[in-house]
């Protein structure tokens, strides 16, 4: 089991000011990898170069292949979704408009088609929903639909941006449920940025702890979780 | 009575030309978020070549299908050449460049064509259709011809991929990449088809006008006009909007303040709208949660 999404050395810029440096890390085939750290660490920035939406450098890996230099799209076409800080819903579409876009990126309509079932399984609430104007849409059930918008892109690995932000706790749950549901019977690996520790801790298999745009700790997720001092000073609790 | 119906019919039928620059402006719009100042002379050099192909002996409509084919691909090309680079450019920047553009292309035609003005052939013959003169089968063409155009359109974003994949880019588009969305052919594709319609408008245009470079310098006020009153987000409402305005632009024309303030008119209407309902009589609010 070798690493799906593997960084070294990546840094990244918005103008001159730099955002992340030298950043380090790896996300296994099949785990989920968690990426933690306070307000304007530069998880977010970390995750957009990973898919080349900054100007960066380093280098990234993505199962074996350099993507470095490929663009956004490409990284996406070949199997890494992005759920974006914010959720990213195309508003002005409905619901089935904001999956179906996925048909338009790949080959394999039948499998595609099929894909929309299964994320309905996940998400029941969507298929209600189905012919909704996607802006109108409560919070969690945006986040739930870009989850699914990701999932529809049949990922082998997922980049998760603070699913739970902004959320209730219930729903909260449930999606972390459905995540690692996703994870073990879809086999889609994810990295995941959290503000919520303790519940990525839960889900991860690995960590990196991120300061003022570098990694400051990174280890097994039971490592962190059980060194008090470590969660004290970085995770606050 | 008759004198009514008369200038309701000459009214539909400018408005359907109307409608088509409307449409172009929409396309633009809604793939770009621009306002493309140029769409009018873009058409009318679309126009020009039809006719050189047309003076060449080509049959009109396998002139009229090239002259939309190499419309599209020119529109393609200004995005990717000229437009693209300017990405990142402020919006004066890019007002700058479609004036710009226009100004290039009346030039050109100028240069090669002559400014002389040119008659320039319908495929539709002034059959007289009730007896009276009051619908002939070439205003019906043109009128067809723009609703076949807006089917073409509604079908294309409404019920194909491509045409989702479009609109998604233009409301959002760093979403719109990590869907796979290929957001700048997605611009270079709405130029395209903007170029098209534009073309179709231009060779709907000149056999009412005669064909010269400043043909269609009027015609864009409508064309504006047109695309505030349906709204400048919605095809459909362009559609409409291009027949309230050409219907109304007749009528007061003839009945209230003569045909001289008939442009004049049609300002009024562009600040009326943007005044009191800037969405347009038929743009729809989107709803957002905030
Ligand atoms: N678009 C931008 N332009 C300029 N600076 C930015 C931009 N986005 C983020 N930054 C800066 O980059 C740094 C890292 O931001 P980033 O969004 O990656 O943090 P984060 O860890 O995701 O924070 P949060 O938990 O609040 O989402 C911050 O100092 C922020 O101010
Ligand atoms: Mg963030």
């Amino acid at each position: 089991m070798g690493a799906i999404l593997e960084a070294k050395g990546v840094s990244a810029w918005y103008g001159l000011i730099q955002a992340v440096t030298e950043v380090d890390l790896q996300v296994e085939q099949g785990g989920v990898t968690a990426l933690l750290g306070a307000n304007g660490a530069g998880k977010t920035t970390t995750l957009r170069a990973l898919c080349n939406m900054v100007r960066r450098s380093g280098t990234t890996t993505f199962d074996g292949v350099d993507i470095s230099r490929r663009s956004t799209e490409d990284i996406v076409r070949m199997g890494v979704a992005h759920v974006p800080e914010g959720r990213g819903t195309f508003v002005a579409l409905t619901v089935e408009e904001n999956l179906k876009l996925a048909f338009h990126t790949r080959r394999d309509r039948a499998a595609a088609m099929r894909d929309m079932d299964l994320v309905f399984d996940y998400f029941p609430r969507l298929k209600e929903r189905i012919r909704q104007q996607a802006g109108t849409l409560s919070g969690g059930e945006q986040q739930m639909l870009a989850i699914a918008r990701a999932l529809m892109l049949a990922p082998r690995l997922m980049l998760l941006d603070e699913p739970s932000f902004g959320l209730a706790p219930l729903i909260v749950q449930e999606i972390f449920r459905i995540l690692r549901q996703i994870n073990r019977d879809a086999k889609v690996s994810m990295l995941i940025v959290e503000q919520n520790a303790a519940l990525a801790l839960e889900l991860a298999d690995q960590v990196y702890l991120l300061e003022t745009g570098s990694v400051v700790t990174s280890g097994p997720s039971d490592m962190v979780r059980n060194d008090e001092a470590l969660r004290k000073a970085y995770l606050g609790y | 009575m008759e004198f009514f119906i008369q200038q309701v019919v000459a009214g539909l039928t400018s408005g359907a030309i109307y409608a088509c620059v409307a449409l172009g402006l929409v396309m633009i719009f809604v793939s770009t978020d621009h306002i493309n100042f140029a769409q009018g002379e873009m058409a009318m050099f679309a126009t020009y070549i039809a006719w050189a192909l047309i003076d060449a002996g080509v049959p009109y409509w396998i002139a009229f299908g090239s002259t939309i084919l190499i419309a599209f691909v020119g529109g393609l090309l200004i995005q990717r050449f000229i437009l693209k680079p300017l990405e990142n450019a402020p919006v004066l920047a890019l007002v700058v460049c479609f004036i710009a553009l226009l100004s290039i292309f009346n030039a050109m035609a100028g240069m090669i064509w002559s400014y002389t003005i040119k008659p320039f052939p319908s495929p539709f013959p002034a059959l007289d259709l009730t007896g009276h003169g009051l619908v002939n089968v070439r205003q019906l063409g043109v009128v067809g011809v723009t609703l076949i155009m807006l089917g073409i359109l509604t079908v294309f974003f409404r019920y194909t991929t491509l045409g989702l994949a479009m609109r998604a880019a233009a409301q959002n588009a760093s979403s719109a990449r990590l869907m796979g969305v290929r957001v700048s052919w997605m611009l270079a594709l709405g130029w395209g088809l903007a170029a098209a319609i534009g073309a179709t408008a231009g060779m709907l245009v000149a056999p009412l006008v005669f064909l010269d470079p400043n043909m269609m310098t009027g015609i864009l006020v409508y064309g504006f006009a047109a695309a505030l009153v349906g709204g400048i987000a919605n095809p459909a409402g362009a559609v409409l909007g291009g027949f309230i305005v050409g219907v109304l632009e007749n009528l007061v024309g003839s009945y209230v303040i003569g045909n001289e303030l008939k442009l004049t008119f049609a300002l009024a209407m562009v600040v009326g709208v943007l005044l009191f309902k800037p969405a347009g009589l038929f743009g729809r609010v989107i709803v957002k949660r905030v």
